[in-house]
């Protein structure tokens, strides 16, 4: 015990004797959050539509009338013909053609999806408007109606489809994970580099003792980091906290040991620091960014990959996160996510205490 | 207290020889030097020795303190001290903080042990608040040598602890192990400095990979059987070469200030000098000497 103490000691010297490392380490959250939060802006706004209805009625004028009113369509008047639309769909001047068809009596939504995720919210949008249009007359009992769609559909959790509600859970997700391993990559191999693994390797201290100690600085860390990150989110970002942040913040720190431990990992198996850092953005980033669910559904995914997302810890560190921070749902909805990233984070840390090799190579 | 018997190593799927079946074995309380210059194989040895690295399976064995170092490696761990080649402190803790790292390291305090480390550690000890990098390199020295000593171990291994120290620190660092050798501890310490063997109750001449010989200083310069003079004169680079060139000259090399020159049995210093002065080499002056570690050594 004495000697862990010691060891932990020893890594907080070093932690906080490195004055600008120290300041990137505390730094770069606030900065991601900042700019993920503000830059990354998936909120559907704007969406250009026209209108063509070859035997106006009023249906046909009241739901147009229902899209010059909304304020996420700007409705555009002078575009006419079915061709005129076409054309400018094509050119990106048009978001969405709605085509009245009162002998068929149905309505066509023409969607430019180049941007699926616009798309489909647009379609969404669209289909609302018609059908909160349809429900309305029907109450007052029109009989002109020509058709009749069901359709009910209620944004709830992000009624605004803020883009700060779907990346907060996924920003955190890849920034914790980032700089925790980041922040431990380097620090096993550090002692390779500066030759004092030799010493530490001819004493009595254990391959265990050594993994968990490194740890602890970092865990203390990057807690303070987390708290830096739920503030900006909760102030600046207006995203709420919904759930318990007991909960909250017990997962996060679950998922911060993770990836502490998954740094170490990856220090027993690199030969240099600069390799450490390169591989662990690289690891890190790329399937945090794609397969967390943070900008691709999972659930749109190919099989193939919806189960490689399964092994990626950010994917349920997200869903978790956004369970408990938007939905405020209780322990009892997250602890799927929380039984796996305990299982990973159990599994790294014997993975790299077993990779720590007791001798030099 | 260490045996090392018929020992192998090969690097790099055995493209690279670093052992060759080295064979020795070192008795309680002995300094014993492994003298030789940079690719001997000492710091691979060393290694060994420490459990740091495994032989070549199957061929030779090696124990230290009775352990075995492939099978019984933490127990090794637990009686020796290792300083390894190169600084492999924590530059940026302080002088103090390192020492007390290894103290608990090791399970121990320094307070326990103080008296052990009190002659080294005492002439740092005014700069314990300084960071180890800080240190000059005489300092860095005597704090890898307290930190090594610090659970007072049975073996104290040393990879070459005296390279790239200044003279005087150097003759101290000796003394040093001198009187650890009095408390008993058994002390294995490389050189590349073939001056310092004189300090060692045994030394062992490495090259290449295989020990040329091993036995007391004495005993090294005293089975020497070549003629052994030197050559003072001006002019020395160039005297060097007219030397080589004297028929009766088997080996000349430049030693500091003097050349050691060994010569055929029959001639004499006047006949020397006479055909040195004869080729405008004025003021030299040729007398026997008795040889050294390192004349051994080359004569090997």
């Amino acid at each position: 015990m004495k000697q862990f103490i010691a060891f932990v000691n020893k890594e907080f010297y070093h932690l906080v004797r490195d004055r600008r490392s120290m300041l990137i380490i505390l730094g770069i959250p606030v900065v991601q959050i900042l700019l993920f939060g503000f830059a990354i802006n998936t909120e559907v706004k704007d969406i250009r539509v026209a209108m063509h209805a070859p035997h106006p009625d009023a249906f046909s004028e009241g739901v147009t009338e229902r899209f010059r009113r909304n304020e996420f369509f700007n409705l555009r008047e002078d575009l006419h013909t079915p061709r005129e639309m076409e054309m400018a769909l094509q050119k990106g001047r048009l978001d969405m053609a709605v085509l009245f068809h009162p002998s068929e009596e149905s309505i066509q939504l023409i969607v430019n999806s180049a941007d699926p995720n616009r798309g489909s919210i647009a379609t969404t949008y669209a289909t609302a408007i018609i059908a909160g249009y349809q429900l309305e007359e029907s109450g007052v009992g029109m009989s002109q109606i020509p058709f009749a769609i069901e359709v009910e559909s209620r944004m709830i959790y992000n009624p605004g489809m803020e883009s700060a509600y779907m990346f907060v859970p996924g920003i955190m997700g890849l920034v914790l994970m980032l700089i925790c391993t980041m922040m431990t990559s380097v620090s096993i191999v550090r002692e390779k580099e500066r030759g004092t693994m030799e010493v530490l390797l001819a004493s009595p201290l254990k391959q265990g003792t050594m993994v968990i100690a490194k740890t602890i600085p970092y865990l203390l860390i990057s807690i303070i980091n987390l708290v830096s990150i739920l503030l900006l989110s909760y102030f600046v970002l207006n995203v709420p906290i919904r759930g318990s942040l007991i909960l909250l913040l017990g997962i996060s720190v679950i998922y911060i040991f993770l990836s502490l431990a998954f740094g170490l990992l990856i220090s027993t198996v690199v030969r240099s620091q600069i390799n450490a850092v390169i591989i662990s953005a690289i690891i890190v980033m790329l399937p945090g960014l794609m397969l967390s669910g943070m900008i691709f559904p999972i659930e749109n995914m190919p099989s193939i990959l919806q189960w490689v997302s399964d092994i990626v810890p950010a994917r349920w560190y997200t869903q978790a996160i956004k369970k408990v921070m938007i939905q405020g749902l209780g322990g009892a909805m997250v602890w799927k996510e929380t039984l796996i990233l305990t299982g990973m984070a159990l599994l790294l840390v014997v993975g790299s205490t077993l990779n720590l090799k007791p001798r030099l190579e | 207290m260490i045996q090392v018997n018929e020992l192998h190593k090969t690097y790099r799927n055995g493209r690279v020889k670093a052992l060759n079946g080295v064979s020795f074995s070192v008795d309680k309380g002995e300094i014993f030097g492994v003298i030789g210059p940079d690719g001997a194989g000492k710091s691979t040895l060393f290694r060994i020795l420490a459990s740091l690295l495994i032989p070549d399976p199957g061929r030779g064995k090696a124990t230290v303190g009775g352990y075995d170092v492939i099978r019984d490696y933490r127990q090794i761990r637990q009686i020796i001290g290792y300083m390894p080649g190169r600084f492999s402190l924590y530059q940026d803790l302080s002088v103090e903080e390192n020492l007390k790292f290894f103290a608990t390291l090791f399970n121990t305090t320094v307070e326990e042990n103080y008296s052990l480390i009190k002659d080294i550690y005492g002439q740092i000890e005014p700069f314990k608040k300084r960071r180890a990098g800080a240190l000059s390199g005489g300092m860095k020295q005597k704090l890898a040598l307290s930190c090594a000593l610090v659970h007072r171990p049975k073996v104290l291994i040393l990879d070459e602890p005296t390279t790239g120290v200044d003279p005087v620190s150097r003759r101290e660092f000796w003394d040093m192990l001198g009187r650890l050798r009095e408390l008993g501890i058994t002390i294995l310490v490389s050189t590349a400095y073939m001056d310092e063997a004189d300090r060692c109750t045994r030394v062992a001449l490495a090259r290449e990979g295989e020990f040329i010989a091993i036995d007391t200083p004495k005993g090294i310069t005293r089975d020497y059987s070549e003629v052994l003079w030197s050559v003072e004169g001006d002019r020395m680079p160039a005297l060097l070469n007219r030397l080589r060139e004297y028929p009766s000259v088997k080996t000349a090399f430049a030693f500091g200030d003097k050349h050691h020159i060994t010569v055929e049995k029959g001639i004499t210093t006047e006949e020397l000098e006479n055909y040195l002065a004869n080729n405008g080499f004025k003021e030299t002056r040729v007398e026997p000497i008795e040889p050294t570690i390192e004349d051994c050594f080359l004569a090997m």
